[in-house]
């Protein structure tokens, strides 16, 4: 089919055998790629016997997929996934960086892993050639460190096997840290040291695998479209109107750490205590001209450059490197824990990410803990003689690398914030889980519904099959440019939508016919593979297991901490309205064709053509969740 | 930065001049390099190559037209010759025979061979009308720009990617860079 290579590569660590895998057409036409055919390809192989599927063992499948608009469409992407250790169901986690595109001249279309290799490897890709590697030299690196040396490597070997051939480029990578090693459940698989593909926890995935890296050379070209001239002239179409957005491009989402901190009142605080700040020292221009030493950094084709690079030159600390911060990390590693400096955000960020962490993930949990200290029921000794106060990026350092490296209470911590409240809660026989702002063993994004001044929504995280994930919110109605049925486009096509802010909501579908020659409507996308993937996750998500199970009628809801009313600020007092969240949740069961449980039923399942998902869902019928 | 300049029309000899500091990255002059001479998108394939041996260090890899052109003279085939109009070097690839002594030559390791053809690849400057240029300026990053070649110190520019990126990273990120690299 046009727009892909037509294979993909299928490996497997436990035998290290490695083989070329086709998927039908129909697959492709339904699911693009990315998020939604790796969920096609995964509940095929796995569905049936999903709740016994450990997301650390072998038997679990991990897929990097690229899809057919990855290289065309400006601001390459591409979508890590398998079934999550957060929770346990199926996160479409997308990464930027020239991964993707370098995959696909490489001339494949995604690449699955499964098993567990016998030592530490690595993934080198040089088109057609592929071999596993010893990555005894890189295991226990740092991303900085891992980045030089898997360059260095790969390198070398391009430079011996192809002499005469001129200097060779860095091949493109992702790779994780020491918390994926270590199956820290918050960790993420890293692009260029700072780009993660981070909701999931699919750094510890690969680290279950004894996969540090993947690294790819690609000569080809992208694969043949159909209407070359009508893609360049729709790309070029897309760059203009990003252009235009001066500020934007000048800021990125930095311009976040203060707008949703003082104006929306919806960015964490303290561990979400607090959804508002007023600190001006926290505002965008602060970073730029404090910290940034790249104003413009991009992804390839990009036009929006939204990321920067922040590098602290002097003091006390000195070497720190990050980007932008984007707003994520600078709301989660910044006024979360109480920190309104740019020089102590960039500082945390480069920490956890030389571990391979999560920014929001881990900046959750050190938010967490903090509040436990602050309550008194974590004390100096659990943390093994940390003063956790709000404010002390020092402490936050220290903790963040006992989380990484498992070490004293970071082994707890480590499980990801709601698993470690479960632990916590046991230990001290208190129910800690009203200090957590999870939504399906996933901490939520930094975008609270308090204030209803930011694009949350009061069901955004409740009902999304990716539960906390801030980039796949939900609304209603179902059907609407609000639900999550287009963040799965965007994640299977895979696009970046940070350049797509000005463009027609049309472009989609003339884009994806130029690609592929294929025609695609938006009524074709709500009752094809938008749908049919959302079911496929809404299932995966219900089965759980083996360690969690989701019970809609309590998990389908916003946490706790979202009722409180906000106590400072400019939304003073406001809350999300439990009736109406109740209402909602169901008016969206009934849109989504989901029954009184929460479970896709029959019926829908079998107009999708997708029996056999209905079959896996049968014991969850015979045992209504109530 | 975002200042988009009118590309200038010369009709002499050109030189695309380069600030590496300014590259962000994006790639889009690979993009529009391999657009115009391949009718793909074929970032290997393409005359300006994008090196990023250190994250943040992006630069544009393409030839200089050194004054004394040692690829010129290295090619025991005669196989590259000097537009004059352009400055550029130009590639007769009948006679290219892929044996990298041009690559040998370069002080840059500029050219590279083309991952299908086995040809070798330099830039020939669009014939006087850069495309890498254009798009670089087009998004304001004026890291590309074409002007009029002058005699200047171009061969300063001919450098090997190892060298030019440890220039920049001590640049952006001071001692820390040994470890970067």
């Amino acid at each position: 089919m046009l727009g892909y290579n037509g294979k993909f590569l299928e490996v497997d660590l436990s035998s290290s055998r490695f083989k070329d895998v086709t998927v039908p057409e129909e697959w492709l036409k339904d699911y693009l790629g990315g998020r939604a055919l790796a969920a096609k390809i995964m509940s095929e192989r796995l569905l049936s016997k999903w709740e016994t599927i450990d997301p650390l063992g072998p038997e679990n499948l991990l897929f990097f997929m690229p899809g057919p608009f990855t290289g065309y469409f400006p601001g390459g992407r591409t979508c890590v996934t398998g079934k999550s250790p957060q929770s346990n169901g199926m996160v479409g986690s997308t990464v930027g960086g020239e991964f993707g595109v370098e995959l696909r001249c490489a001339g494949y279309d995604g690449v699955v892993v499964s098993g567990k290799a016998e030592k530490p490897v690595y993934l080198f890709i040089k088109d057609n050639d592929v071999e596993i590697r010893d990555a005894s030299g890189v295991w226990g690196k740092d991303c900085k460190q891992t980045e030089a040396l898997l360059n260095k490597e790969c390198r070398k070997l391009l430079a011996e096997r192809y002499p005469r051939v001129g200097v060779w480029k860095q091949p493109a990578k992702l790779y994780i840290g020491p918390a994926g090693e270590r199956r820290v459940r918050p960790s993420v698989v890293v692009a260029k040291w700072t780009h993660a593909a981070g909701y999931g926890g699919y750094g510890a995935v690969m680290g279950s695998k004894n996969l540090k890296a993947i690294a790819v050379r690609g000569t080809g070209p992208l694969p043949e479209v159909a209407d070359l001239d009508k893609v360049t002239q729709m790309i070029d179409e897309t760059c203009k109107s990003a252009y235009e957005n001066v500020l934007w491009r000048r800021w990125g989402t930095g311009g976040g750490g203060y707008n949703f901190g003082a104006e929306t009142s919806s960015e964490p605080v303290r561990n979400w205590q607090e959804e508002w700040h007023n600190q001006k020292s926290y505002g965008v221009d602060q970073f730029e001209n404090k910290v940034w030493v790249k104003p413009a950094w991009s992804d390839f084709g990009c036009p929006t450059n939204c990321l920067k690079i922040s590098c602290i030159r002097s003091g006390k600390y000195k070497g720190a490197i990050t980007d932008n911060p984007d707003y994520e990390l600078q709301a989660f590693l910044g006024p979360n824990l109480g920190l309104f400096t740019p020089e102590e955000n960039v500082y945390l960020s480069s920490v956890i990410e030389d571990l391979g962490l999560c920014g929001i993930q881990g900046g959750s949990i050190l938010g967490f803990a903090a509040e436990l200290y602050q309550r008194g029921i974590l004390t100096e000794t659990d943390l093994g003689g940390l003063e956790l106060k709000w404010g002390e990026a020092d402490a936050f350092a220290a903790l963040a690398k006992k989380i990484a490296y498992r070490e004293g209470i970071g082994d707890i911590l480590a499980e990801g914030t709601y698993r470690a409240a479960l632990k916590l809660g046991k230990m001290k026989g208190k129910d800690l889980l009203p200090f957590t702002v999870t939504s399906k063993g996933i901490s939520i994004g930094a975008h609270g519904i308090r204030s209803g001044r930011d694009f949350s929504r009061e069901i955004g995280y409740a009902c999304s099959v990716q539960g906390g994930d801030h980039t796949s919110q939900t609304d209603l109605p179902l059907d609407g440019w609000g639900s999550e049925i287009w963040t799965i486009f965007n994640d299977s096509a895979v696009i970046c939508i940070f350049t797509a802010f000005n463009i027609s909501r049309t472009f989609r579908y003339d884009f994806y016919k130029a690609i592929t020659g294929e025609n695609l409507s938006r009524k074709g996308w709500l009752n094809g593979g938008g749908m049919k993937t959302l079911q496929i996750q809404r299932a995966m998500l219900l089965l759980g297991g083996p360690d969690i199970k989701w019970n809609p009628s309590v998990d389908d809801d916003n946490p706790e901490r979202f009722y409180d009313p906000l106590p400072t600020g400019p939304c003073k007092g406001r809350n999300a309205n439990h009736e109406r969240v109740k209402q909602k949740v169901r008016q969206y069961y009934q849109e989504a064709c989901w029954d009184q449980n929460g479970v896709p039923t029959s019926e829908s399942l079998a107009k999708l053509n997708l029996g056999y998902v209905d079959e896996s869902l049968r014991k969850l019928r015979r045992q209504p969740c109530i | 930065m975002f200042t988009v300049t009118e590309q200038e029309k010369t009709s002499g000899p050109i030189w695309v001049a380069r600030e590496y500091s300014k590259c962000s990255g994006c790639r889009k002059c690979e993009i529009a390099c391999s657009l115009h001479h391949e009718k793909k998108i074929w970032p290997e394939a393409s005359r300006v190559r994008v090196f990023m041996l250190v994250p943040g260090t992006e630069f544009p890899h393409l030839c200089t037209q050194c004054e004394d052109y040692p690829c010129v003279k290295a090619c025991a085939f005669k196989a590259l010759d000097v537009n004059e109009s352009t400055s550029a070097v130009v590639v007769n690839s009948e006679r290219c025979t892929g044996c990298g002594k041009c690559v040998e030559a370069c002080p840059g390791k500029v050219p590279h061979l083309h991952p299908k053809t086995k040809k070798i690849l330099i830039c020939d400057l669009c014939g006087g009308d850069p495309q890498c240029a254009k798009v670089c300026q087009e998004g304001g990053w004026n890291c590309l720009r074409v002007i009029e070649r002058e005699d200047r110190e171009f061969k300063l520019f001919a450098r090997i990617p190892e060298e030019t990126a440890k220039a920049l990273a001590t640049k952006m990120y001071g001692e820390k860079a040994e470890e970067l690299i």
